[in-house]
């Protein structure tokens, strides 16, 4: 039994932003049943069917976004164009704890499954809606994806080196971090419920919740009038707060390789000066904090060269061995395939897909002494239980379960 | 349970009203304290006599580098209360066990083995308390063989991932940290998920239990593509500026504007609505003429758009496209970025202004939200603004119910008062 195995979920959500909150509760048992669109061949969702591909076979079936992101989910199909799709959408709603969908605002209003409507199917309904901007407001309308939220909500510009161009992220970090907020909303919902009997309608906006995510450096400006946007910064490779030098990401031998190297006091300076052993480190002059900060370029130039020359693991580990963070920068086959802080976890399952076959996951980076979450079963394929929930959960017969196939309604 | 919320003056209690949450103050659970506390549960937090080490880390409140005026501290223990305690003193560890004999959860980031030497570990405090939820944020969890590696948030993000996703096209240029803590905070929400998820499991079992949380683990499943492309297809993603790092060099997105500041466009026109959108922008800011491609944009609209499946096999469908991201280019280069953002947006085409922090927080939308929420700080004879809800729960809202403790400011109230149970 998962810890969330009493929870069933009406799941309307996809891409990332959605579908990564209700997977994680999927994986600690929760019955999660997405809904599609049979019209469409749930392409509202635009990570199915795209790559990357474990083979040479291309279609809607054979995403592995798709797959990783809705794994131990129950997938059906539902019209809900159509009076009996909206029906039946209905009974799943009346025997569910959870409705969740990030949809543009106003879509589910518009199909007629607004709050009201969901309520006066199921009283207690947790509703969570998560859009780019919530349901209301002055840009309630504006269209976003991950790297927009990114942009407006203040973490891309925050992201970068002086002189240059803001870096941001590199994928879509506010689709993880919206899905996880996401997740902690549906929890909250779920226990305030429990004590009270009420449900309610959750509305997050990611780009709120992004914004959420840079918090000392809006206090700096709330309070002291001090904005981001200002002469050498961002410099986010550096620690400014608190105060770190060394502290930066360095080239180390070979093409495109690099190491990460923090000192987070006198103590971890004169380790790494120990390390490297050479005059111009162990030199009295950078012995305090102070005295480093003064010439943190120059500093960072000659770590730059002592490190250029070197193996970005070996320089990590004998650092590490003295006690001062460090770490190489890790490629993906390094951190998935040589690394002994994600394989004793169990980061990687592989989860079994109908129609990929065995695939590589994404774990829950949790672990429950008691309860721990479960991944065997990949993404389910368009419709894969259908049948099944129809039969089993809303009681139709067969009869009645091949005549909705037949007229398009599943 | 105790639950200061509950005479809270202006009206409903947050979801985790009646939760009680010893939290352990570190750099890697403060936000999940802060994410607990701000959803109604009665957060304490315990600091060693003089304040706990990040009460250090600025910037400071009027630049005055003083543990009571830390923004790094404020920020990240709103409406939780403090206590002192030196749990290396047999005081000190009896008192936390008097503390966490009544709680719910209680939340740590030590470094795994630290409080066991002290005999204030999970098996000691959960032994005769079996509805205790135990949540621990460590760099690599609780057990295993990197378990004592030292890590920063740079290390981690770093070692984990998010680094070598994030930077520039010129690979001369260092693979870059996202700034603001971002390994902390992906550590702590999945803290937050994984202590709500155990509180629901108790209300089934009646059992709390113990939650570890990696926040390595956190990071590398935090990488989008630059995992799952790996996984599935053994892809190695490359950076590239401002953009989603692919195995292939895509166009770049991101636009420096007239003003000097940047726009992200996003995925370019297909659709024959958004074409004309895109010529009628062109034409109210005069440029019909100046555009060097607007007949392939009037192509487009007469064809009904382009599909990404036909960019393979039509030649004039690939200009097409094209044609579409270089309007999109040609007017950011010509009008500030806030107005490209507005412009873009109001006629339905996907784009965002690239904004600092300070510019995110003073748009129309944020405050019509309610996003900026201002704290009293007494000490400052002031409130201040603070960012806000992350979502909006009108039945049990979230809320910063104070600002963050002073030194010890509820030690004698908690420990000497009537709130600690004999259990």
């Amino acid at each position: 039994m998962g810890a969330l195995s009493h929870i069933r979920i009406c799941d309307l959500s996809g891409q990332l932003a959605g579908a990564g909150a209700t997977r994680y509760l999927a994986t600690v048992g929760a019955q999660v049943i997405r809904v599609e669109d049979p019209v469409k061949q749930g392409t509202w969702d635009i990570v199915r069917g795209a790559g990357p591909f474990v083979d040479d076979r291309r279609g809607i079936e054979f995403g592995s976004g798709f797959n990783n992101h809705n794994v131990e989910k129950l997938g059906i199909t539902l019209n809900l164009r159509e009076e009996r799709g909206k029906q039946l959408l209905r009974s799943l709603v009346a025997v569910s704890d959870v409705v969740t969908e990030n949809f543009a605002a106003g879509v589910m209003a518009r199909m007629g499954f607004s709050y009201d409507e969901l309520r006066a199917i199921k009283p207690d309904i947790v509703y969570v809606s998560n859009s780019g901007f919530g349901a209301w407001g002055p840009h309630t309308a504006f269209k976003t994806w991950g790297p927009i939220v990114q942009a407006v909500s203040g973490l891309t510009f925050s992201s970068g080196l002086p002189g240059e161009a803001p870096a941001g992220w590199g994928y879509s970090y506010m689709d993880h971090m919206g899905a996880d907020v996401m997740a902690v909303a549906i929890l909250a919902g779920l226990i305030h419920r429990n004590r009270t009997g009420e449900g309610q309608w959750i509305d997050m906006s990611c780009t709120e919740a992004g914004t959420t995510l840079v918090g000392p450096d809006l206090l700096d400006y709330t309070i002291n009038d001090r904005p981001l946007r200002r002469e050498g910064e961002p410099h986010s490779n550096r620690s400014h707060a608190p105060l770190r030098v060394p502290h930066g990401i360095y080239p180390s031998d070979g093409d495109d390789n690099w190491v990460a190297i923090a000192c987070r006091d006198d103590d971890d300076w004169h380790r790494m000066a120990a390390v490297i052993d050479e005059p111009w480190a162990t030199d009295a002059r950078n012995d305090t904090l102070a005295e480093r900060a003064a010439v943190q370029d120059a500093l960072d130039a000659r770590i730059a060269e002592w490190t250029r020359t070197r193996d970005r693991f070996a320089v990590a580990e004998s650092l590490r061995a003295a006690g001062v963070p460090a770490s190489a920068v890790a490629r993906p086959e390094d951190r998935i395939d040589h690394d002994l802080g994600t394989s004793e976890w169990g980061l990687w399952p592989t989860a079994h897909h109908t129609e990929m076959g065995d695939v590589r996951v994404d774990g829950i980076p949790l672990h429950f002494s008691e309860t721990d979450w479960s991944i065997e079963r990949g993404g389910p394929c368009l419709g894969e239980h259908t049948h099944q929930v129809l039969s089993e959960l809303l009681g139709l017969d067969d009869d009645e379960i091949e005549r909705l196939a037949k007229d398009g309604i599943t | 349970m105790t639950s200061e919320g509950s005479d809270e003056l202006d009206g409903l209690a947050g979801p985790l009203e009646g939760l009680k949450v010893v939290e352990l103050a570190s750099e890697h659970a403060a936000l999940a304290g802060k994410m607990l506390g701000d959803l109604g549960a009665d957060v304490i937090v315990v600091e060693p006599p003089g304040g706990h080490a990040s009460r250090g880390y600025g910037p400071f409140a009027d630049d005055v580098d003083d543990p009571e005026r830390s923004l790094w501290w404020w920020n990240y223990n709103t409406s939780k209360r403090g206590v002192v305690l030196d749990l290396t003193t047999d005081d000190g560890a009896e008192q936390l066990r008097r503390l966490v004999a009544d709680a719910d959860i209680v939340l740590e980031g030590e470094v795994p083995g630290t409080l066991a030497a002290l005999g204030v570990d999970h098996p000691d405090l959960r032994a005769d308390h079996e509805q205790l939820i135990w949540v621990s944020v460590t760099a690599f969890g609780r057990e295993g063989t990197r378990a004592h590696e030292p890590a920063t948030d740079l290390t981690l993000l770093a070692g984990g991932g998010p680094a070598w996703s994030c930077g520039y096209d010129d690979h001369s240029l260092p693979p870059v940290r996202g700034g603001g803590n971002q390994a902390f905070h992906i550590g702590s929400t999945w803290a937050v998920m994984g202590a709500l998820t155990a509180v629901l499991a108790r209300e089934v079992t009646g059992r709390g239990q113990h939650v570890d949380v990696s926040m390595h683990a956190a990071c590398n499943v935090t990488t989008e593509m630059g995992t799952y492309g790996y996984l599935a297809a053994q892809e190695t993603v490359l950076r590239q500026t401002g953009r989603h790092a692919m195995p292939t060099i895509s166009m770049p997105t991101q636009m420096r504007c007239a003003d000097g500041r940047y726009v992200t466009t996003g995925f370019p026109p297909r659709s024959q609505r958004d074409f004309e959108s895109l010529l009628e922008w062109i034409e109210t800011l005069g440029y019909r003429d100046e555009f060097p491609e607007t007949m392939l944009l009037d192509l487009a609209i007469e064809r009904g758009g382009v599909s990404i499946a036909e960019m393979s096999t039509d030649d004039l469908a690939r200009d097409i496209f094209g044609a579409g991201r270089e309007a999109l280019n040609f007017i950011a280069e010509r009008i500030p970025a806030e107005e490209f953002f507005v412009g873009g947006q109001t006629r339905g085409l996907a784009c965002g202004v690239v904004a600092s922090p300070e510019e995110a927080f003073e748009t129309e939308h944020i405050k019509a939200r309610g996003f900026q929420v201002e704290v009293e700080h007494e000490q400052l004879g002031r409130a201040v603004r603070y960012p806000g809800a992350p979502f909006l729960m009108p039945a049990s809202p979230w809320r910063i119910s104070r600002r963050a403790p002073l030194v010890g400011e509820h030690t004698d109230q908690i420990l000497d008062g009537e709130e600690l149970s004999e259990r």
